[in-house]
Protein backbone atom coordinates (compact mmCIF):
# COMPACT_ATOMS: atom_id res chain seq x y z
CA UNK A 1 0.00 0.00 0.00
CA UNK A 2 1.54 3.21 -0.92
CA UNK A 3 1.73 6.02 1.73
CA UNK A 4 -1.03 8.22 -0.39
CA UNK A 5 -3.40 5.19 -0.22
CA UNK A 6 -2.92 4.90 3.54
CA UNK A 7 -3.63 8.38 4.05
CA UNK A 8 -6.64 8.29 2.06
CA UNK A 9 -8.03 5.80 3.95
CA UNK A 10 -7.01 7.39 7.31
CA UNK A 11 -9.25 10.23 6.09
CA UNK A 12 -12.46 7.64 5.63
CA UNK A 13 -11.79 6.74 8.62
CA UNK A 14 -11.47 9.38 10.81
CA UNK A 15 -11.21 12.90 10.56
CA UNK A 16 -8.61 13.78 12.32
CA UNK A 17 -6.45 16.86 12.47
CA UNK A 18 -3.21 18.05 13.40
CA UNK A 19 -2.43 19.26 16.89
CA UNK A 20 -0.14 21.68 18.58
CA UNK A 21 0.37 23.08 21.68
CA UNK A 22 2.50 26.62 22.61
CA UNK A 23 4.41 27.54 25.48
CA UNK A 24 1.71 26.10 28.23
CA UNK A 25 2.01 27.41 31.52
CA UNK A 26 0.24 26.34 34.65
CA UNK A 27 0.86 26.88 38.39
CA UNK A 28 -1.19 25.71 41.60
CA UNK A 29 -0.13 28.69 43.55
CA UNK A 30 3.65 28.53 44.05
CA UNK A 31 3.44 25.11 42.21
CA UNK A 32 5.07 25.92 38.81
CA UNK A 33 3.53 22.49 37.16
CA UNK A 34 4.17 23.40 33.53
CA UNK A 35 6.55 25.93 32.12
CA UNK A 36 6.14 26.21 28.40
CA UNK A 37 5.17 22.43 26.86
CA UNK A 38 5.47 22.95 23.09
CA UNK A 39 4.24 19.23 21.27
CA UNK A 40 3.16 19.12 17.38
CA UNK A 41 1.16 16.66 16.44
CA UNK A 42 1.06 16.11 12.83
CA UNK A 43 -2.68 14.77 11.60
CA UNK A 44 -2.91 11.58 11.97
CA UNK A 45 0.30 10.80 14.15
CA UNK A 46 0.48 9.69 17.76
CA UNK A 47 2.81 11.39 20.26
CA UNK A 48 3.78 9.95 23.27
CA UNK A 49 4.68 11.61 26.36
CA UNK A 50 6.99 9.88 28.84
CA UNK A 51 8.42 11.42 32.07
CA UNK A 52 8.84 10.45 35.71
CA UNK A 53 5.82 10.45 37.98
CA UNK A 54 4.57 14.13 38.83
CA UNK A 55 6.53 15.40 35.69
CA UNK A 56 3.04 16.99 34.80
CA UNK A 57 2.28 14.51 32.41
CA UNK A 58 -1.45 14.17 33.05
CA UNK A 59 -1.62 18.11 33.69
CA UNK A 60 -0.46 19.06 30.58
CA UNK A 61 -2.98 16.61 28.82
CA UNK A 62 -6.05 18.47 30.46
CA UNK A 63 -4.97 21.57 28.97
CA UNK A 64 -5.57 20.33 25.72
CA UNK A 65 -9.10 19.73 25.91
CA UNK A 66 -9.11 22.64 28.95
CA UNK A 67 -10.26 20.12 31.64
CA UNK A 68 -7.74 22.54 33.15
CA UNK A 69 -7.38 25.98 31.63
CA UNK A 70 -3.97 27.23 30.89
CA UNK A 71 -2.49 30.39 32.73
CA UNK A 72 -0.33 31.04 29.47
CA UNK A 73 0.03 29.53 26.25
CA UNK A 74 -2.25 28.19 23.22
CA UNK A 75 -3.02 24.97 22.01
CA UNK A 76 -3.94 24.44 18.00
CA UNK A 77 -6.19 22.58 16.23
CA UNK A 78 -5.61 22.21 12.84
CA UNK A 79 -3.39 25.39 13.01
CA UNK A 80 -6.23 27.21 14.81
CA UNK A 81 -6.25 28.58 18.57
CA UNK A 82 -8.83 26.32 20.45
CA UNK A 83 -9.42 29.20 23.65
CA UNK A 84 -11.74 30.86 21.68
CA UNK A 85 -13.64 28.22 21.31
CA UNK A 86 -16.64 26.80 23.99
CA UNK A 87 -14.85 24.26 26.05
CA UNK A 88 -17.91 22.07 25.69
CA UNK A 89 -17.63 21.82 21.76
CA UNK A 90 -13.93 21.35 22.13
CA UNK A 91 -13.96 18.58 24.43
CA UNK A 92 -16.61 17.03 21.80
CA UNK A 93 -13.88 17.05 19.10
CA UNK A 94 -11.48 16.17 21.55
CA UNK A 95 -11.66 12.37 22.88
CA UNK A 96 -10.13 11.40 26.64
CA UNK A 97 -9.52 7.98 28.25
CA UNK A 98 -8.66 8.31 31.58
CA UNK A 99 -6.54 6.07 33.62
CA UNK A 100 -9.88 4.83 35.71
CA UNK A 101 -11.95 4.49 32.85
CA UNK A 102 -14.75 6.76 34.42
CA UNK A 103 -17.48 5.02 32.67
CA UNK A 104 -21.01 5.57 34.08
CA UNK A 105 -21.31 2.89 36.58
CA UNK A 106 -25.35 3.39 37.22
CA UNK A 107 -25.78 2.94 33.76
CA UNK A 108 -24.87 -0.45 31.09
CA UNK A 109 -22.80 -0.14 28.63
CA UNK A 110 -25.14 0.54 25.68
CA UNK A 111 -26.59 3.53 28.11
CA UNK A 112 -23.06 4.57 28.93
CA UNK A 113 -22.22 5.03 24.82
CA UNK A 114 -26.02 5.99 23.98
CA UNK A 115 -26.14 8.95 26.98
CA UNK A 116 -23.22 11.18 24.94
CA UNK A 117 -24.93 10.35 21.61
CA UNK A 118 -28.48 11.38 22.32
CA UNK A 119 -27.66 14.26 24.52
CA UNK A 120 -24.65 15.68 23.11
CA UNK A 121 -24.76 14.67 19.57
CA UNK A 122 -28.49 14.94 19.62
CA UNK A 123 -29.00 11.69 17.72
CA UNK A 124 -32.62 9.89 18.10
CA UNK A 125 -32.66 7.21 20.37
CA UNK A 126 -32.55 4.30 16.73
CA UNK A 127 -29.46 6.29 15.69
CA UNK A 128 -28.03 6.63 19.17
CA UNK A 129 -28.05 2.52 19.59
CA UNK A 130 -27.08 1.69 16.16
CA UNK A 131 -24.30 4.04 16.55
CA UNK A 132 -23.41 2.55 19.78
CA UNK A 133 -23.95 -1.14 19.08
CA UNK A 134 -21.47 -0.07 15.87
CA UNK A 135 -18.60 1.21 18.49
CA UNK A 136 -18.72 -1.61 20.63
CA UNK A 137 -18.22 -4.10 18.36
CA UNK A 138 -15.44 -2.50 16.61
CA UNK A 139 -13.76 -3.31 20.19
CA UNK A 140 -15.02 -6.45 19.94
CA UNK A 141 -17.29 -6.35 23.31
CA UNK A 142 -20.81 -5.81 21.34
CA UNK A 143 -21.91 -8.83 23.47
CA UNK A 144 -21.51 -6.74 26.43
CA UNK A 145 -24.15 -4.42 25.16
CA UNK A 146 -26.74 -5.18 28.42
CA UNK A 147 -23.58 -5.14 31.15
CA UNK A 148 -23.11 -2.84 33.63
CA UNK A 149 -19.72 -1.49 33.75
CA UNK A 150 -18.70 -3.21 37.36
CA UNK A 151 -19.24 -6.55 35.86
CA UNK A 152 -16.26 -5.97 33.28
CA UNK A 153 -12.83 -7.00 34.01
CA UNK A 154 -10.45 -3.49 33.87
CA UNK A 155 -9.65 -3.93 30.27
CA UNK A 156 -13.44 -4.38 28.98
CA UNK A 157 -14.02 -1.08 30.94
CA UNK A 158 -11.37 0.93 29.35
CA UNK A 159 -12.26 -0.41 26.13
CA UNK A 160 -15.58 0.61 26.62
CA UNK A 161 -14.42 4.26 27.64
CA UNK A 162 -12.25 4.11 24.63
CA UNK A 163 -15.37 3.09 22.29
CA UNK A 164 -17.20 5.84 23.75
CA UNK A 165 -14.92 8.49 23.29
CA UNK A 166 -14.70 7.76 19.74
CA UNK A 167 -18.69 7.48 19.50
CA UNK A 168 -18.29 11.16 19.39
CA UNK A 169 -16.18 11.28 16.82
CA UNK A 170 -13.07 13.16 18.21
CA UNK A 171 -10.50 14.84 15.60
CA UNK A 172 -7.96 13.95 18.07
CA UNK A 173 -7.69 11.21 21.37
CA UNK A 174 -5.88 11.86 24.43
CA UNK A 175 -4.73 8.82 26.73
CA UNK A 176 -3.93 9.74 30.64
CA UNK A 177 -2.17 6.18 31.65
CA UNK A 178 -4.70 4.43 30.34
CA UNK A 179 -3.41 1.07 30.97
CA UNK A 180 -2.08 2.27 34.57
CA UNK A 181 -4.83 0.89 36.58
CA UNK A 182 -5.20 -2.65 34.88
CA UNK A 183 -4.12 -6.00 35.97
CA UNK A 184 -0.82 -6.67 33.97
CA UNK A 185 -2.48 -9.40 31.68
CA UNK A 186 -5.58 -6.92 30.32
CA UNK A 187 -2.57 -4.04 29.41
CA UNK A 188 -2.31 -5.73 26.03
CA UNK A 189 -5.26 -5.99 24.86
CA UNK A 190 -5.71 -2.50 25.72
CA UNK A 191 -2.32 -1.24 23.77
CA UNK A 192 -2.87 -3.40 21.18
CA UNK A 193 -6.73 -1.66 20.53
CA UNK A 194 -4.85 1.88 20.65
CA UNK A 195 -2.07 1.37 18.29
CA UNK A 196 -4.83 -0.09 16.29
CA UNK A 197 -6.15 3.43 16.29
CA UNK A 198 -2.46 4.75 16.00
CA UNK A 199 -2.32 2.96 12.35
CA UNK A 200 -5.87 3.68 11.52
CA UNK A 201 -4.91 6.95 11.42
CA UNK A 202 -5.96 8.84 14.75
CA UNK A 203 -3.99 11.72 16.09
CA UNK A 204 -3.42 10.60 19.38
CA UNK A 205 -1.28 12.05 22.61
CA UNK A 206 -0.56 9.05 24.66
CA UNK A 207 0.81 9.66 28.58
CA UNK A 208 2.32 6.42 29.19
CA UNK A 209 4.33 4.52 31.20
CA UNK A 210 4.46 1.58 28.69
CA UNK A 211 8.37 2.27 27.09
CA UNK A 212 7.54 -0.62 24.37
CA UNK A 213 3.92 1.13 23.36
CA UNK A 214 6.27 4.20 22.95
CA UNK A 215 8.73 2.84 20.91
CA UNK A 216 6.51 1.34 18.44
CA UNK A 217 3.45 2.70 18.45
CA UNK A 218 4.38 6.64 18.10
CA UNK A 219 5.94 8.64 15.88
CA UNK A 220 7.18 11.58 18.20
CA UNK A 221 7.38 11.11 21.66
CA UNK A 222 8.37 13.51 24.36
CA UNK A 223 10.18 13.44 27.55
CA UNK A 224 8.59 15.90 30.36
CA UNK A 225 10.16 16.64 33.19
CA UNK A 226 9.15 19.24 36.15
CA UNK A 227 6.75 20.43 33.79
CA UNK A 228 9.52 21.07 31.05
CA UNK A 229 9.25 19.26 27.39
CA UNK A 230 13.19 18.18 28.08
CA UNK A 231 13.37 16.53 24.89
CA UNK A 232 11.92 14.75 21.84
CA UNK A 233 12.06 13.20 18.45
CA UNK A 234 11.55 10.15 17.21
CA UNK A 235 10.54 7.17 19.28
CA UNK A 236 14.14 5.47 18.04
CA UNK A 237 16.34 8.88 18.56
CA UNK A 238 14.50 9.40 22.57
CA UNK A 239 14.93 5.65 23.54
CA UNK A 240 18.50 4.59 21.51
CA UNK A 241 20.06 8.18 21.39
CA UNK A 242 19.10 10.54 23.83
CA UNK A 243 20.47 13.75 24.63
CA UNK A 244 20.23 14.50 27.89
CA UNK A 245 21.14 13.42 31.25
CA UNK A 246 17.62 13.43 32.74
CA UNK A 247 16.26 11.37 30.07
CA UNK A 248 18.87 9.42 30.14
CA UNK A 249 18.67 8.91 33.81
CA UNK A 250 14.93 8.18 33.53
CA UNK A 251 15.40 5.78 30.87
CA UNK A 252 17.79 3.54 32.95
CA UNK A 253 15.30 3.67 35.93
CA UNK A 254 12.26 2.26 33.79
CA UNK A 255 14.01 0.53 31.33
CA UNK B 1 -51.42 -8.29 92.53
CA UNK B 2 -53.76 -5.42 92.72
CA UNK B 3 -51.27 -2.97 91.53
CA UNK B 4 -50.25 -5.21 88.57
CA UNK B 5 -53.58 -5.73 87.51
CA UNK B 6 -53.72 -1.41 87.71
CA UNK B 7 -50.73 -1.12 85.66
CA UNK B 8 -51.72 -3.71 83.01
CA UNK B 9 -54.72 -1.75 82.21
CA UNK B 10 -53.45 1.83 82.18
CA UNK B 11 -51.38 0.43 79.14
CA UNK B 12 -53.53 -2.43 78.44
CA UNK B 13 -57.54 -1.39 78.88
CA UNK B 14 -59.46 -2.98 75.44
CA UNK B 15 -62.48 -0.98 76.00
CA UNK B 16 -60.47 1.93 75.89
CA UNK B 17 -58.76 1.12 73.10
CA UNK B 18 -61.79 0.14 70.98
CA UNK B 19 -63.81 3.15 72.06
CA UNK B 20 -60.49 5.46 70.49
CA UNK B 21 -60.32 2.97 67.31
CA UNK B 22 -62.62 4.12 65.01
CA UNK B 23 -61.67 7.97 65.71
CA UNK B 24 -57.83 6.94 64.82
CA UNK B 25 -59.09 5.04 61.98
CA UNK B 26 -61.05 8.05 60.15
CA UNK B 27 -59.58 10.87 61.71
CA UNK B 28 -56.14 10.28 63.16
CA UNK B 29 -54.16 7.79 60.18
CA UNK B 30 -55.51 10.16 57.29
CA UNK B 31 -54.29 13.54 59.17
CA UNK B 32 -51.13 11.87 59.68
CA UNK B 33 -50.47 10.58 56.65
CA UNK B 34 -51.62 14.28 54.91
CA UNK B 35 -49.25 16.14 56.82
CA UNK B 36 -46.57 13.53 56.39
CA UNK B 37 -47.08 12.90 52.87
CA UNK B 38 -47.14 16.72 51.91
CA UNK B 39 -44.48 17.02 53.90
CA UNK B 40 -41.88 14.65 52.43
CA UNK B 41 -42.86 15.59 48.77
CA UNK B 42 -42.29 19.02 49.28
CA UNK B 43 -39.17 18.99 51.66
CA UNK B 44 -37.95 16.30 48.98
CA UNK B 45 -37.80 18.55 46.26
CA UNK B 46 -36.61 22.00 48.18
CA UNK B 47 -34.17 19.57 49.74
CA UNK B 48 -33.19 18.40 46.69
CA UNK B 49 -32.68 22.10 45.36
CA UNK B 50 -31.03 22.86 48.48
CA UNK B 51 -28.79 19.91 47.87
CA UNK B 52 -27.60 21.84 43.90
CA UNK B 53 -27.22 24.64 46.02
CA UNK B 54 -25.13 23.47 48.29
CA UNK B 55 -22.99 21.66 45.88
CA UNK B 56 -22.86 24.66 43.27
CA UNK B 57 -19.89 26.04 42.02
CA UNK B 58 -21.25 29.31 43.07
CA UNK B 59 -20.17 30.63 46.52
CA UNK B 60 -24.11 33.40 46.22
CA UNK B 61 -25.68 29.76 46.11
CA UNK B 62 -23.71 27.49 48.68
CA UNK B 63 -23.54 30.44 51.77
CA UNK B 64 -27.11 30.73 51.59
CA UNK B 65 -27.91 27.17 51.55
CA UNK B 66 -25.26 26.29 54.60
CA UNK B 67 -27.35 29.01 56.42
CA UNK B 68 -30.67 27.71 55.73
CA UNK B 69 -29.63 23.79 56.78
CA UNK B 70 -27.69 25.45 59.65
CA UNK B 71 -30.81 27.39 61.11
CA UNK B 72 -33.49 24.74 60.63
CA UNK B 73 -31.58 21.46 61.44
CA UNK B 74 -30.20 23.21 64.51
CA UNK B 75 -33.69 24.34 65.94
CA UNK B 76 -36.47 21.85 67.87
CA UNK B 77 -39.03 21.11 65.95
CA UNK B 78 -41.48 22.51 68.33
CA UNK B 79 -39.96 26.07 67.89
CA UNK B 80 -39.85 25.68 64.05
CA UNK B 81 -43.35 25.11 64.12
CA UNK B 82 -44.74 27.13 66.85
CA UNK B 83 -42.92 29.93 65.35
CA UNK B 84 -44.32 29.63 62.03
CA UNK B 85 -47.58 28.23 63.05
CA UNK B 86 -48.44 30.61 65.41
CA UNK B 87 -45.92 33.47 64.24
CA UNK B 88 -47.62 33.44 60.34
CA UNK B 89 -51.46 32.24 61.99
CA UNK B 90 -52.39 36.43 61.31
CA UNK B 91 -51.49 35.74 57.59
CA UNK B 92 -52.80 32.34 56.99
CA UNK B 93 -56.10 33.23 58.49
CA UNK B 94 -56.76 35.94 55.83
CA UNK B 95 -55.19 32.98 53.00
CA UNK B 96 -57.23 30.12 54.48
CA UNK B 97 -59.13 30.85 57.19
CA UNK B 98 -58.46 29.26 60.62
CA UNK B 99 -56.92 26.35 59.34
CA UNK B 100 -53.36 25.15 61.04
CA UNK B 101 -52.64 22.45 58.37
CA UNK B 102 -51.04 24.30 56.00
CA UNK B 103 -48.56 26.56 58.40
CA UNK B 104 -47.58 23.27 60.47
CA UNK B 105 -47.43 21.36 56.77
CA UNK B 106 -44.95 24.52 55.68
CA UNK B 107 -42.68 24.04 58.46
CA UNK B 108 -42.33 20.01 58.66
CA UNK B 109 -41.28 20.92 55.05
CA UNK B 110 -39.04 23.65 55.90
CA UNK B 111 -37.53 21.50 58.72
CA UNK B 112 -37.43 18.03 56.28
CA UNK B 113 -36.00 20.23 53.28
CA UNK B 114 -32.97 20.69 55.29
CA UNK B 115 -32.41 17.50 56.55
CA UNK B 116 -33.05 16.04 53.11
CA UNK B 117 -30.52 18.87 51.84
CA UNK B 118 -28.27 17.81 53.68
CA UNK B 119 -28.23 13.89 52.55
CA UNK B 120 -28.45 14.72 49.08
CA UNK B 121 -25.61 16.87 48.74
CA UNK B 122 -23.61 14.36 50.97
CA UNK B 123 -24.40 11.72 48.29
CA UNK B 124 -23.83 13.95 45.54
CA UNK B 125 -20.32 14.69 46.64
CA UNK B 126 -19.26 11.38 47.49
CA UNK B 127 -19.51 10.28 43.85
CA UNK B 128 -16.07 10.00 42.61
CA UNK B 129 -14.74 13.47 40.75
CA UNK B 130 -13.90 11.39 38.10
CA UNK B 131 -17.37 10.96 37.10
CA UNK B 132 -17.73 14.70 36.54
CA UNK B 133 -14.12 14.82 34.83
CA UNK B 134 -15.49 11.98 32.39
CA UNK B 135 -18.10 13.67 31.58
CA UNK B 136 -16.94 17.33 31.22
CA UNK B 137 -14.50 15.35 28.83
CA UNK B 138 -17.27 13.87 26.42
CA UNK B 139 -18.79 17.19 25.67
CA UNK B 140 -21.34 17.55 28.60
CA UNK B 141 -21.49 21.22 30.35
CA UNK B 142 -21.17 21.33 33.92
CA UNK B 143 -25.23 21.38 34.63
CA UNK B 144 -26.20 18.52 32.25
CA UNK B 145 -22.71 16.37 33.77
CA UNK B 146 -24.19 17.00 37.41
CA UNK B 147 -28.16 16.56 36.24
CA UNK B 148 -27.59 13.13 34.19
CA UNK B 149 -24.39 11.63 35.83
CA UNK B 150 -23.72 12.89 39.13
CA UNK B 151 -26.88 13.71 40.95
CA UNK B 152 -28.47 10.45 39.76
CA UNK B 153 -24.98 8.38 41.32
CA UNK B 154 -25.41 10.36 44.29
CA UNK B 155 -28.97 10.15 45.22
CA UNK B 156 -29.08 6.33 44.72
CA UNK B 157 -26.39 6.28 47.54
CA UNK B 158 -28.39 7.92 50.15
CA UNK B 159 -31.81 6.21 49.57
CA UNK B 160 -31.87 4.55 53.03
CA UNK B 161 -30.87 7.86 54.72
CA UNK B 162 -33.43 9.68 52.98
CA UNK B 163 -36.28 6.84 53.80
CA UNK B 164 -34.79 7.26 57.74
CA UNK B 165 -35.68 10.97 57.31
CA UNK B 166 -39.17 10.20 55.91
CA UNK B 167 -39.76 8.00 59.38
CA UNK B 168 -38.50 10.98 61.35
CA UNK B 169 -41.27 13.35 59.35
CA UNK B 170 -44.07 10.79 60.16
CA UNK B 171 -43.23 11.25 63.60
CA UNK B 172 -42.59 15.08 63.95
CA UNK B 173 -46.30 15.50 62.38
CA UNK B 174 -47.51 14.58 65.78
CA UNK B 175 -45.87 17.88 66.90
CA UNK B 176 -49.03 19.99 64.69
CA UNK B 177 -50.97 19.62 67.87
CA UNK B 178 -49.19 22.44 69.39
CA UNK B 179 -50.68 24.72 66.66
CA UNK B 180 -54.32 24.03 68.11
CA UNK B 181 -56.60 21.50 66.36
CA UNK B 182 -60.17 21.00 66.12
CA UNK B 183 -61.74 17.62 66.56
CA UNK B 184 -61.32 16.64 62.90
CA UNK B 185 -58.55 17.86 62.59
CA UNK B 186 -56.62 15.58 64.78
CA UNK B 187 -53.96 13.18 64.32
CA UNK B 188 -53.11 9.95 65.62
CA UNK B 189 -50.84 11.12 68.74
CA UNK B 190 -53.59 13.97 69.36
CA UNK B 191 -56.36 11.07 69.32
CA UNK B 192 -55.00 8.90 71.51
CA UNK B 193 -53.68 11.45 74.35
CA UNK B 194 -57.55 13.32 74.36
CA UNK B 195 -58.66 9.83 74.72
CA UNK B 196 -56.23 8.96 77.13
CA UNK B 197 -57.08 11.88 79.10
CA UNK B 198 -61.08 10.92 79.05
CA UNK B 199 -60.84 7.69 80.62
CA UNK B 200 -57.77 8.15 82.50
CA UNK B 201 -55.27 5.44 81.37
CA UNK B 202 -52.46 5.20 78.90
CA UNK B 203 -54.16 2.79 76.30
CA UNK B 204 -55.61 4.83 73.70
CA UNK B 205 -51.95 6.91 73.19
CA UNK B 206 -50.82 3.34 73.46
CA UNK B 207 -52.94 1.87 70.55
CA UNK B 208 -51.86 5.16 68.85
CA UNK B 209 -47.80 4.66 68.90
CA UNK B 210 -48.80 1.18 67.63
CA UNK B 211 -50.18 3.25 64.65
CA UNK B 212 -46.79 4.78 64.36
CA UNK B 213 -45.12 1.37 64.43
CA UNK B 214 -47.13 0.33 61.60
CA UNK B 215 -46.30 3.23 59.81
CA UNK B 216 -42.52 3.47 60.13
CA UNK B 217 -41.52 -0.62 60.90
CA UNK B 218 -42.13 -1.69 57.88
CA UNK B 219 -40.05 1.43 56.30
CA UNK B 220 -37.17 0.97 58.38
CA UNK B 221 -37.30 -2.59 57.11
CA UNK B 222 -37.73 -0.77 53.57
CA UNK B 223 -34.68 0.60 54.04
CA UNK B 224 -32.79 -2.44 55.25
CA UNK B 225 -33.81 -4.01 51.87
CA UNK B 226 -33.00 -0.88 49.79
CA UNK B 227 -29.60 -0.87 51.49
CA UNK B 228 -28.45 -5.00 51.00
CA UNK B 229 -30.05 -4.41 47.68
CA UNK B 230 -27.21 -1.71 47.12
CA UNK B 231 -24.59 -3.17 48.75
CA UNK B 232 -25.11 -6.72 47.31
CA UNK B 233 -25.21 -5.02 44.08
CA UNK B 234 -21.47 -3.84 45.05
CA UNK B 235 -20.66 -7.09 45.97
CA UNK B 236 -21.40 -9.35 42.89
CA UNK B 237 -19.70 -6.26 40.94
CA UNK B 238 -16.61 -6.67 42.37
CA UNK B 239 -17.02 -10.72 42.68
CA UNK B 240 -15.88 -13.10 40.21
CA UNK B 241 -17.39 -13.39 36.85
CA UNK B 242 -19.51 -15.96 36.14
CA UNK B 243 -18.48 -18.80 33.72
CA UNK B 244 -19.49 -17.77 30.43
CA UNK B 245 -17.92 -14.54 31.16
CA UNK B 246 -14.69 -16.35 32.14
CA UNK B 247 -14.71 -18.31 28.77
CA UNK B 248 -15.63 -14.72 26.73
CA UNK B 249 -12.69 -12.91 28.75
CA UNK B 250 -9.92 -16.07 28.46
CA UNK B 251 -6.60 -14.48 30.08
CA UNK B 252 -8.61 -11.65 31.22
CA UNK B 253 -9.91 -11.75 35.24
CA UNK B 254 -11.73 -8.46 36.60
CA UNK B 255 -9.77 -5.87 39.05
CA UNK B 256 -10.61 -6.70 42.53
CA UNK B 257 -12.28 -3.00 42.48
CA UNK B 258 -12.57 -0.24 40.44
CA UNK B 259 -12.50 3.23 41.61
CA UNK B 260 -16.82 3.21 41.74
CA UNK B 261 -16.60 -0.08 43.45
CA UNK B 262 -14.33 0.74 46.05
CA UNK B 263 -16.57 3.87 47.35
Amino acid sequence: MTEEQRQSEQEETFSSVSLATRDIHLAFGDNRVLRGVDLDVEKGRTACVIGPSGSGKSTFLRTINRLIEPDKGDVLLDGVSVLDRDPDRLRQQVGMVFQQFNLFPHMNVLRNLMLPLRRIRKLSADEAEQEARHQLELVGLADKAGSRPGHLSGGQQQRVAIARALAMRPQVMLFDEATSALDPELVKGVLSLMADLSKQGMTMVVVTHEMGFAREASDVVVFLDQGVAVESGPPEKIFDAPDSPRLRQFLSDVL
Amino acid sequence: MDQLTTLWDTFFNWQSMRQALPDMLKTGLPNTLILSIISALIGTVLGMLLAMAGTSRHRWLRWPARVYTDIFRGLPAVVTILLIGVGLSQIGMKVWGPNPYPLGILALSLIATAYIGEIFRSGIQSVDPGQLEGSRALGFSYSAAMLLVIIPQGIRRVLPAWVNQLIALIKDSSLVYFLGLAAGQRELFRIGQDAAANTGNESALLLAGIFYLVLTVPLTHFVNFVDHRLRQGRRTRTGPPNADEVLMVAGETPLPATSEGTK
